[in-house]
């Protein structure tokens, strides 16, 4: 059996440092728009999760 | 003699039920000579039976029944293995279509004992040709009942259009998933298959809600057509969500083979599982809420 966290956010990127408040969950500060989604595809394969886009410039990974 | 018509007939009942495609449940060999070698002795329980209350041999009559209790472990022999099996697929088939193939897989051994009884009375009483009559159509009979209805029987399966609204996926009017990435997106747009199944009345609509119908039509799809999806790369994982106002389902996949075509074909062809069907018009309250 191996544990893991579903259903939760498990990390957020954004290129917009105004739009998140620290919450006990990973933010990670993304220069452009390449950047981000590089970095949430990356996260996303090691995590295991997929990228979701709250189109609001935040991108959070998720493990359903 | 009539013992011997009727294991022939019980064991040529059980070979013909043993029906094995690339969907149905076992496409071991292992699995299929365990199956042959039950209805076997299925049979052979079947066809002793009149010979022995003709006698009149009692004692193997009580015997007879104490042995008919062992096929009803054969139902948790299926459920255990595929339980097992389900840990380590990607695509599971769900505990409703699991119980539904280990109840059929009991079903057919009770099928085959039938079939051995009525054909070794027959060869008893009336003689070897009416023995191979009653055979062939009990064999038939067996078929039939064994038939089951299937998804296109109940609902319509129409082709959807997959299309996005914002990072909002959606087949036609249901919303699927929310998808980030532009690249995920574009290989949906580009890969992406969409398809609504309508059904045709409230029983359908029940049976189509539940998660375990949903599961076994995805199964089955699945292990025809293949996916994209793999262990850690979860985002192209196929769903059926359904229009909570009209109740059809969106099914979404992308497959390894998109032919939309089959795609429906296979849908049409999923069972409707026992565990799952929607009996709401038979109920009286049922029928009135529905008009």
């Amino acid at each position: 059996m191996d544990t893991s966290i579903s259903n939760y956010i498990l990390a957020i990127v954004t290129t917009d440092e105004k739009k998140v408040l620290p919450g006990g969950c990973p933010v990670i500060l993304a220069t452009d728009q390449e950047e981000q989604e590089k970095t949430s595809l990356l996260l996303a394969r090691i995590l295991g999760g997929i990228v979701h886009d709250l189109e609001n410039g935040l991108y959070f990974i998720c493990r359903h | 003699m009539a013992i011997l018509l009727g294991i022939v007939a019980g064991f040529l009942a059980r070979w013909v039920m043993l029906r094995s495609d690339y969907r149905h449940y076992p496409t071991y060999p292992h699995g299929q000579l365990t199956h042959l070698a039950l209805g076997f002795i299925a049979a052979g329980l079947g066809a002793v039976a009149i010979p022995a209350i003709a006698k009149p041999d009692y004692v193997a009559v009580t015997f007879l029944v104490l042995a008919a209790q062992q096929f009803r472990d054969v139902r948790n022999m299926e459920r255990e293995s595929l339980n097992h099996l389900e840990e380590t697929k990607i695509i599971r088939r769900g505990s409703d279509y699991i119980e539904g193939i280990a109840r059929v897989f009991e079903a057919r051994n009770y099928l085959v004992i039938m079939t051995a009884l009525f054909t070794s009375a027959a060869a008893y009483w009336l003689g070897w040709e009416y023995a191979v009559v009653v055979a062939t159509i009990s064999i038939a009979f067996s078929l039939l009942l064994m038939a089951g209805s299937y998804i296109g029987n109940i609902a319509e399966v129409v082709a959807g259009e997959v299309h996005f609204e914002g990072s909002l996926l959606k087949v036609n009017d249901v919303v699927i998933m929310n998808v980030g990435l532009p690249q995920t997106r574009e290989k949906i747009m580009y890969e992406g298959m969409g398809v609504l199944i309508k059904p045709k009345d409230d029983d359908a609509r029940l049976t189509l809600d539940t998660p375990g119908q949903r599961m076994a039509i995805i199964h089955d799809v699945v292990s025809i057509l293949g996916s994209k999806v793999d262990i850690n790369e979860t985002e192209l994982i196929p769903i059926a969500r359904k229009n909570t106002d009209k109740g059809y389902l969106a099914l979404f996949i992308v497959a390894n083979e998109t032919d939309l075509d089959y795609l429906i074909e296979i849908i049409r062809k999923v069972p409707v599982l026992e565990s799952a069907r929607g009996t709401t018009l038979k109920s009286y309250f049922g029928r009135k809420a529905a008009d």
